[in-house]
């Protein structure tokens, strides 16, 4: 079965090895016996987005968010959302999350209209949230963690149709207060998580990958691989699994 | 003022015997303790630089140019202070200044070098009043410390602002980034570049960090890509060009992991020269080196010399014997190096085993996502010249997961997190009179030589810092650092 991967703005979008998420999900898909194709869309393309099994989008800064944010907006935001709406997965991060909420507030009050394909609202933060992040999620119907790592001044706030991702162990996640990460609509997933993301929770890239299968084909469930490395991946990207980052403190923090 | 000085230096001297005592290298102590005794510590040593200071930032490079203008300031015949053990923040410089002056607070220098961060280049200029100022390229680097790359870009033209008067900017033109600092900017630039027949490799574009202006958001055009973002440019929003270089290199042959020969031209003619560092980015370095020592007056004459006679400091690319074997070791921290690496080894016929050390420590920088954005494929489809990657570190899981979507097959992959017996695994593998290949963020570099070391293969890097100073010839200068770390 081919399986047709849209990757949205690759030329622009893509911070902290975002495209690694692509690369996992071609990979995996192979693995599992099917037949992916990556089709890059970029600024001025049109394309049928219900045609597309997959859709990811990575993140970017603030020029690049600036440079994207009238063509998604405009040339491609009713397609994605018609997308969605018809259970095509979509992965977005970090700041495409953000630019697929309502709005993001800037620190001057500035409002920058987003798709609103999810419930979200985001506002510019005083500081960065950074660092390694682990998160529980039940999306797939037993309790999985997450690991990542999350660089963002914005914070994110779930409305009422909004579903968080999962829920934050050790972290900012959306907003730093509220203990949520990331937000789910149907079978669209935002998150913060860079790390890249889906090659050290393999779990979450076979989901969006059996979501996808299953729209095309109907109840098939995809065999197990061997996640020996990625597990170990998962394990050594856990805060808090190992703490290694101690020592060196005492006399010099006194400086 | 003058006491507070000499109150400062002692201090500071106090404080670096202490470090080397407890064999903490490369510490920041002793600068901490300087500043904290007399703020102006730094400003006050500066300003004793007889032909004044040199600040060298950027993403790649910073150390290898400074090591370069280091051998060409050398064979020249002057005396340096200069901060070179990667501690280079503000309190590295007060901490290197501090090793070069006397016990009377007195520093007999002509040049100090600076090697900078980007985001402490306004504190930095601030404190140093530097005569040239040099930037070698923007690329991403350990975001999570700095946050996004343009405020990378506005540090350093911040600092560029406050450069004083009679000071001159040295600017790579093949980076638009950097290229663009010298736009409007109220000092004289000296620009280098290369000059390159052909449209380049390309190498490593699909991960360029700027495709679009920063000054207008246009998207450039290429003529050429050298690599990266690198290359003949325009905007064709806000006219951006690439400025033409006053100092470039021409007919660059690469001699695989040997060096390069190439043709160095300058405002005053050219010359031939046969580099010893390997790698498009050394020739980067190069030409950056000579802008910086040509800016500073230096004969042309005393350039090629320099730069020919050059051996690199510890760690950054360098043989040392081990059992038999030698190992090479050279830096890796972020995707735009680290591609360049694999060009080199990819250079030539030889099958070169490999031995990535990856750790997220702070100075490593504690994102490895970035591991996604390097062309490892490029290196899994390269069967007989890479026969096995040993993957170590603190987060060798992580690398071993991307070498293993790159393509690496198992039976050419190698998982061992401690440093020390990847080393043994790596070498294992390597025949007598071989060389291991070794490809280490920082900390995982400083681990790995501290295991050589208790081998008793190598020195300590602070000696070996010092050996090689001694190699370029300013171990006697009133500035060598060598003998205030012993006279505290």
């Amino acid at each position: 079965m081919r399986l047709v991967i849209c990757h949205l703005y690759p030329d622009i979008m893509n911070l902290y090895g975002d495209r690694g998420n692509v690369i996992a999900l071609d990979r995996r898909a192979r693995w599992h016996g099917l037949e992916p194709v990556v089709v890059p869309v970029s600024l001025g393309d049109a394309p049928d987005f219900e045609k597309f099994d997959l859709i990811f989008m990575g993140g970017g800064q603030d020029r690049e968010q600036g440079l994207i944010t009238a063509d998604l907006l405009q040339a491609k935001g009713p397609g994605i959302k018609a997308a969605v709406e018809a259970g095509v997965p979509l992965l977005a991060i970090c700041g495409a999350y953000q630019l697929l909420g309502h709005y993001y507030r800037t620190f001057a009050g500035e409002v920058l209209p987003g798709l609103g394909l999810f419930d979200v609202r985001t506002e510019a933060g005083p500081t960065r949230i950074i660092g390694d992040v682990l998160a529980e999620s039940k999306l797939s119907g037993e309790s999985r963690t997450l690991v990542g790592f999350e660089n963002h001044s914005g914070r994110t706030f779930l409305g009422p149709g909004a579903v968080p991702l999962g829920r934050v162990l050790v972290g900012g996640g959306n907003n730093g207060r509220d203990g949520t990460e990331g937000a789910v609509y149907r079978n669209a997933l935002g998150t913060y998580l860079h790390g890249s993301l889906l090659p050290k929770n393999p779990w979450l890239a076979d989901y969006l990958l059996g979501r996808a299968v299953e729209r095309r084909r109907g109840g098939v469930r995809l065999a197990r691989l061997d996640d020996a490395l990625e597990d170990m991946a998962h394990r050594a990207a856990a805060p808090g699994a190992a703490r290694r980052r101690g020592g060196g403190g005492g006399l010099l923090g006194f400086f | 003022m003058q006491g507070g000085l000499w109150l400062a230096v002692l201090a500071g001297k106090a404080a670096i015997r202490v470090c080397r005592l407890l064999g903490w290298g490369g510490s920041t102590l002793p600068g901490r303790v300087a500043r904290r005794v007399h703020r102006g510590v730094l400003r006050g040593l500066a300003s004793q630089c007889r032909r004044g200071t040199v600040l060298i930032s950027g993403t790649n490079g910073k150390t290898t140019t400074t090591a370069m203008l280091s051998a060409i300031l050398s064979r020249a015949g002057l005396s340096l202070v200069h901060n070179r053990t990667g501690a280079n923040l503000v309190v590295g410089l007060a901490a290197a200044f501090v090793e070069g002056a006397d016990l009377l607070g007195r520093l007999r220098a002509d040049v100090g070098l600076c090697e900078v961060d980007e985001a402490s280049v306004p504190a930095a200029v601030r404190e140093l009043s530097p005569g040239v100022a040099l930037v070698t390229n923007f690329f991403r680097d350990q975001l999570d410390r700095y946050g996004e790359l343009a405020h990378s870009v506005a540090a350093v033209r911040r600092g560029l602002e406050l450069l004083p008067e009679g000071a001159t900017a040295v600017l790579n033109a093949d980076d638009p980034l950097v290229a663009g600092l010298g736009r409007g900017l109220n000092r004289p630039v000296v620009y280098f570049g290369l000059e390159e027949a052909g449209p380049g490799t390309g190498a490593g574009f699909e991960t360029a960090d700027i495709r679009h202006c920063l000054q207008c958001g246009a998207e450039l055009r290429y003529e050429q890509v050298y690599y990266a973002h690198l290359g003949r440019y325009s905007c064709p929003g806000c006219g951006l060009v690439r400025p033409q270089p006053q100092v470039l290199a021409r007919d660059v042959q690469p001699r695989g992991t040997r060096g390069s020969d190439l043709v160095l031209v300058h405002p005053g003619g050219s010359l031939r020269l046969k580099l010893p560092l390997p790698g498009r980015f050394s020739v980067y370095n190069a030409l950056a080196a000579a802008s910086a020592a040509l800016s500073l007056g230096v004969d042309p004459g005393e350039v090629v010399p320099g730069l020919e006679g050059f051996s690199p400091w510890f760690g950054r690319m360098e043989s040392i014997g081990l059992s038999g074997r030698r190992a090479f070791f050279t830096l890796v921290k972020n995707p735009s190096g680290f591609n360049q690496v694999i060009d080199m080894v990819l250079g030539d016929e030889e099958p070169k085993p490999l031995l990535i050390a990856i750790n997220d420590l702070l100075a490593d920088g504690q994102d490895v996502s970035w591991l996604w954005d390097v062309d490892f494929e490029r290196l899994a489809g390269a069967a007989p010249a890479i026969p096995v990657v040993v993957a170590s570190g603190i987060r060798a899981a992580d690398l071993a997961v991307r070498l293993k979507y790159a393509g690496l097959g198992p039976s050419r992959l190698a998982v061992e997190p401690d440093l020390g017996r990847a080393l043994k695994l790596g070498l294992e593998r390597v025949p007598p009179g071989g060389t291991l290949y070794v490809l280490p963020t920082y900390t995982a570099m400083l681990g790995l030589r501290r295991l050589i070391h208790r081998g008793g293969f190598a020195r300590p890097f602070w000696e070996a810092g010092r050996a090689a100073r001694a190699r370029a010839g300013d171990a006697g200068a009133g500035g060598g650092g060598g003998r205030g770390g012993g006279g505290g």
